[in-house]
């Protein structure tokens, strides 16, 4: 019974490009998910009865169905539709929706509490309805739920170890290559749990930090 | 080449349902007897056990549930103890929701205003008394709703021991799915599934969550 962590740690080309990836895969799905989140959050207030409907129905299947599910319905599903995409493509699409779908209640959360007379004063001074939003009410409503939006997208980063099912070559399938040709399944995993952990904080006080300073500009 | 009916797919999927349910409630009870303890060990005033608490749920919160999965199916053996897809998965669930659930239910404590737990100090009371005569019963009520809303995760996330080979729902599907080559129909129906499971669960979560919020401000 012997450890060799070094092992595993001499393919850190490997473990480095799954890193990548996984940042990537995890900025990528920030990015279009909140702002999805963000439409939907407003579509779900301000739509058509129809666009509200479709809307909670989408951020309802997707927050009560698993993730994993909701990959493999893209990846092996809509092929049989006419949809053939790579793994990689899967895997950022369905993170996207899946964040689209919790940052709308989140941010839709932020949105319902912005005070009415913020609202009114801003309707006095003659702006319309698209510079209300994105200037009164957006800003201040992003500030009051940002923990919230950042905790789900570590949800997100940790959940898109799941993406490795479908042979997208981030994080955890590196993790899984390494175990298996090495034979050092748990050295392989214990790193590769180890740098989640390390990801998961770093990229809390990060988005914590650049959130008010470079999002809704508050010092 | 057999061929499988909609009511074969449905009629195995039904079958699997009840690995899932089960999967469910063991990692759901048990996950809440050893976040009640962890509870209590975060709430004394030891710092060492603090310490411990604090460190264990950033570990189950900050690393993939799937990554868990992985290091105790194929770590354990390593260290002499054989393992099993179901043993692994009932541990590492269990282990995971009673991280979140010590959070859950720490949040709900917290939320009970200071001056209840000096009143009680102020009654004698002791640690023990404090918690089980003025602080649970307030916390419990606050609690409910969050606890609801966790049991949904916890079915979810059961969808990841399909990885170490254990044959609930999802594991299911996709044995199903690569017999009868229709995987939209098959990763369709187990989502459906998944849903009309989890769906009445948040909207119960959703309702206790009003009913609260209402007292609150009454």
């Amino acid at each position: 019974m012997s450890f060799d962590f070094l092992a595993v740690l001499s393919q850190w080309p490997m473990l480095l490009k799954g890193i990548a990836i996984t940042l990537s895969m995890t900025l990528a799905a920030t990015l279009f998910g909140i702002a999805l989140g963000i439409a939907c959050g407003w579509g779900r207030s301000h739509g058509p009865r129809p666009v509200r409907w479709l809307i909670a129905s989408y951020v309802e299947l997707v927050r009560n169905t698993p993730y994993i599910i909701q990959l493999f319905f893209i990846f092996f599903g809509l092929p049989a539709v006419g949809v053939q995409l790579s793994a990689l493509t899967a895997s950022v699409l369905s993170l996207i929706l899946n964040l689209g779908a919790y940052a709308s209640e989140i941010t839709r959360a932020g949105i319902d509490s912005t005070p009415r007379s913020q609202i009114e004063a801003a309707e006095s001074l003659a702006l319309n309805r698209w510079q209300i939003f994105t200037r009164i009410i957006l800003p201040p409503a992003l500030g009051r739920v940002w923990p919230a939006l950042v905790s789900q997208v570590i949800i997100i980063m940790l959940g898109s170890a799941v993406c490795s099912q479908i042979s997208t070559e981030e994080l955890s399938y590196s993790a899984n290559l390494i175990a298996s040709r090495s034979f050092r399944n748990f050295e392989a995993y214990t790193i590769a749990a180890l740098v989640y952990l390390v990801l998961a904080i770093a990229v809390r006080q990060i988005l914590n930090w650049a959130g008010p300073r470079l999002i809704f500009r508050r010092r | 080449m057999i061929d499988f009916s909609l009511w074969d797919i449905y009629r195995n999927l039904l079958l699997a349902l009840r690995w899932t349910i089960g999967l469910s409630a063991i990692a759901f009870i048990g996950g809440g007897v050893v976040g009640g303890i962890l509870l209590i060990l975060r709430l004394s005033s030891s710092r060492v056990a603090n310490f411990f608490v604090r460190t264990y749920v950033q570990l189950f919160q900050g690393t993939p549930l799937l990554l868990q999965l992985f290091l105790v199916y194929f770590g354990l053996p390593m260290i002499g103890i054989d393992t099993s897809p179901l043993l692994t998965a009932c541990l590492c669930l269990t282990l995971y929701a009673s991280a979140y659930l010590t959070e859950i239910w720490r949040g709900s404590v917290e939320s009970i205003p200071r001056q209840q737990w000096e009143a009680a100090q102020s009654l004698a009371l002791n640690f023990r008394e404090q918690l089980r005569h003025i602080i649970l019963p307030q916390a419990l009520r606050i609690a409910i709703a969050p606890t609801v809303g966790f049991l949904v995760q916890a079915i979810k996330n059961t969808a990841l021991a399909s990885v170490i080979g254990f044959v609930e729902l999802t594991r299911s599907g996709q044995i199903i799915s690569n017999a009868t080559f229709s995987p939209f129909l098959v990763y369709g129906s187990v989502a459906l599934f998944y849903f009309f499971l989890c769906f009445p669960l948040s909207m119960w979560s959703r309702h206790l969550e009003q009913r609260l919020s209402r007292r609150a401000h009454t």
